[in-house]
This record gives structure tokens, sequence and C-alpha cells, in this order.
């Protein structure tokens, strides 16, 4: 065999092998993205039941609390930003970093701090790399997040909403992630958890449109309820958060993973047809070489006659 | 008989949902039971068993579950638990919350023996 044709086998076995994991990567990953919107369905009933409730005590009551109403003048709002620990996603870690770099470009311009929070190894990396400050990270759950991962995560952030801002508290509290369109569409979005704006739980929850929420009897009183039920309508949130998060990583995984497969299969095909050619150039070189030498030695015996 | 919509849902999923004729909870300021038209309530949940008798399409029966925390709202004939972690009494393992008693118990974790305490309670049927 001869070298070049040597050098395009070993590249095509290469490719081959490449392949393979690929392939193997997309059927997890979309083995992963249905467990995923399992998980997104399974805990949407808690969420919208949990909104309501919320809606109806924003609505119903006159309360003032600090986590609805909104500071005359916001100084400093945390961001939270979900992303994956793990890359081999195409765009996805650099989507939803993106989304938040804007957010803050945002926030900082109407004058407020930004406390940043993180979870998922990468975008951890994209912090430290560039030297900027996070207040607090976790990792090591992004995959496939349960309810008490999403409570760690709140914990921290409802404590900072609820201390002063003089004291290092926040007024507002941001979350980045990657929404779950569909399959095939994923789009990071910023979304604004606290202080609440009604007009947006109104929205998220189609059936209350146009309904009167009736009036509520509140036990033990409304403060109460509205004290224990905000840290968990956050935690809900976020938990939703990290879910969708974790679908879009799997599903931006799968198309990454498909894409690598179907290059890796053109490289094949590119490849075996170069490596044809190589063998017939070599089959052809090898007949005139024959040719030619048995002319040659044709040539000589009819000399020598 | 009237009878009320029923939603108990925990966090990661819908625990049961169905028709009853009467739940029993525990709220903070005590033991409430609502049936039928009541006037829409939203209240703070307790660790405690919570008593659903069922009826209409689910059948004359007694569901009974562990809730840990959580909220109890009513409106519209509609009943919503929300629980961050509820069971049923028949899927709550009785030899290991038994044995997370005990563990709670020498370890002084009045939380997680609050939490074995309850899910006893839940299957025993003793409130």
């Amino acid at each position: 065999m001869g070298a070049k044709l040597r050098v395009y086998k070993r590249r095509i076995r290469s490719v081959t092998a490449t392949k393979k994991i690929t392939k193997a990567m997309e059927m997890i990953a979309a083995s992963r993205v249905v467990k995923a919107q399992r998980q997104v369905a399974a805990s949407t009933p808690y969420a919208s039941e949990l909104t309501r409730a919320v809606t109806a005590v924003a609505t119903g009551s006159n309360t003032q609390h600090p986590l609805t109403t909104e500071t005359e003048k916001p100084t400093r709002a945390a961001l939270l930003l979900i992303t994956s620990d793990r890359g081999l996603a195409g765009g996805y870690s650099s989507n939803v970093v993106k989304a938040a770099d804007q957010l803050t470009e945002r926030l900082k311009a109407e004058g407020k701090e930004v406390d940043v929070y993180i979870v998922g190894r990468k975008g951890v990396a994209y912090y430290n790399f560039r030297e900027r400050k996070v207040v607090e990270s976790w990792t090591g759950f992004t995959d496939s997040p349960t309810y008490a991962d999403a409570k760690a995560v709140a914990a921290p952030l409802i404590t900072a909403v609820q201390q002063d801002t003089a004291e290092g508290g926040v007024d507002e509290l941001h979350i980045v992630y990657t929404e779950f369109v569909s399959m095939m569409t994923q789009s990071a979005i910023d979304n604004r958890l606290l202080p609440l704006s009604l007009d947006e739980t109104a929205e998220s929850e189609d059936t209350s449109k146009g309904e009167i929420l009736p009036l509520f009897d509140f036990e033990p009183s409304a403060e109460d309820v509205l004290d224990a039920l905000l840290p968990r309508y956050v935690e809900s949130r976020i938990y939703n958060a990290l879910l969708q998060a974790a679908a879009s990583k799997h599903a931006a995984t799968r198309r990454a993973m498909k894409s690598a497969t179907d290059n890796a299969e053109e490289i094949i095909k590119s490849l075996s047809r170069l490596a044809n050619a190589a063998r017939q150039a070599e089959i052809t070189q090898e007949i005139s070489e024959i040719v030619g030498g048995s002319a040659a030695l044709a040539d000589a015996t009819a000399g020598s006659d | 008989m009237a009878e009320l919509h029923v939603e108990l849902v925990a966090a990661d999923r819908q625990v049961w949902s169905g028709e009853a004729s009467l739940v029993v909870a525990r709220t903070s300021s005590g033991d409430i039971g609502v049936m039928p038209g009541h006037q829409p309530l939203l209240g703070v949940l307790q660790s405690g068993p919570v008593t659903i008798r069922t009826t209409g399409e689910s059948g004359d029966g007694t569901v009974v579950a562990a809730v840990h925390g959580g909220f109890i709202s009513f409106a519209d004939n509609k009943l919503s638990l929300l629980a961050e972690i509820a069971e049923l009494s028949d899927e709550i393992d009785v030899q290991r919350a038994e044995r997370a008693l005990e563990r709670a118990k020498s370890d002084a974790d009045a939380a997680a023996e609050r939490r074995a305490d309850v899910r006893l309670r839940a299957v025993t049927g003793v409130h």
C-alpha cells in the first residue's frame, strides 16, 4: 500500500471512531431531553398553583411586603446565571452568558450594582477567567437538578433580598437561564423574580386573565402567608429554571452532536473519495511501470537477436 | 352530595388529585377542615397528616398523606395542597420511617424526628 493511501485510511479510521462517540452522545442526550422535559412537566402543577396563590395574596390584600414592593431607588441587584457543568453543547453556555452580560450592562446603566450568583461550571470558568467577582456559585447538579438543589441555590438569594441594601442586601433579583421552547429552539432569557411584577405573574397564568380573584381568608394572616409563600415561590421558580436549563442543555448537546456526526460522515465520504483516487493512481502507476518495463525488456531482447 | 376538587402537589410531582367531600389539614394556627363551598382560603400548612375524605368518581374512602410544610389554598370549589414534600400513606415505608425516627432521636435532630413522626402518624392514622 502506498504512503498516501495509508495516510487516508488512517484518517478515515480516526474520523469513524469520533463519529461513533458523537453518535452515542447524541443518543444519550436525546433520551435525557425526554426525561428532563418530563421533569419540567411534573414540576408545572406546583409552580402554577404557587403562582396563583402568590397572585391571590398580592392582589387580594393590601399588605406591604419587602418582596412585593419596588424600592424607590434600587441600588443593588442580584443576578442568578444558570449555565451547565459540561460543554459540547454548541453555543448553549456562551449564549446564556452573553445574555447575562447584556443584563449586567443594562442594570449598571440604570445605576445599580450587580451581585452575580452562578450555577454551573461553565459560567464559573467564564467569570473566573475574566477575574470578575462572583458572590456564590454551585456546580455538580446541572444535568438533573433536584428540588433540594433549588433550595440550596435559593437560600442565600432570599437572605440577600430580605437584608437591607445598606448591609449588603439586594433590591432586585434577576435570573438568566435558557428557556426550553421546543426540541429545536432554546433561547436565553432574563427574568425579574423580585420584586414581583404582578402583570407578569398574571400573564404566566393564562386562566387568571379576565377572571376576578375572590377575596381570600388568610390563615393565620396575610403577612404570615406572604412571608411563607414568597421564599417557596422563589425556590419553585429557580427549580423550574434549573429544569428548563437542563432540558435545554440536553437538547443543545443533541443538536451539536448531531451536526458533529453529520460532519464526520461528510469527512469520511470525501476522505474515501481521495483514498479511492489515490488507490487508482497507484494502480495506474503500477500498470504503466509494468507495461514500460516489459516494453523495455521486449526492446532489449529484440535488440540482442 | 356536593364535592370539591382536590389537587395535592409536591414540588416535583402531582401526588393525588380527585373529588372529596372533606379535607382536614393542619395549619399553623390549628387543624382546619374544608368542605365544599368554603370561603376562599389561603393558609400555611405545618408538617402533619392531611386527611381527604374522597367521594364521587374517586369512590368513598379516605386518603391520608404526610405533608411537610406548604400551603393550602381553596377557591372556586378547588382545593390545592402545595407541599415541598408530600407522600401518600400507602407510599410510606413504615420500617424505613421507624428507622429514621430512631436515628433522628439518637442524633437529636428535631426536624428529622418530626418528619419521621408525621410519616408514621399518617400511616397508623393516630392523629
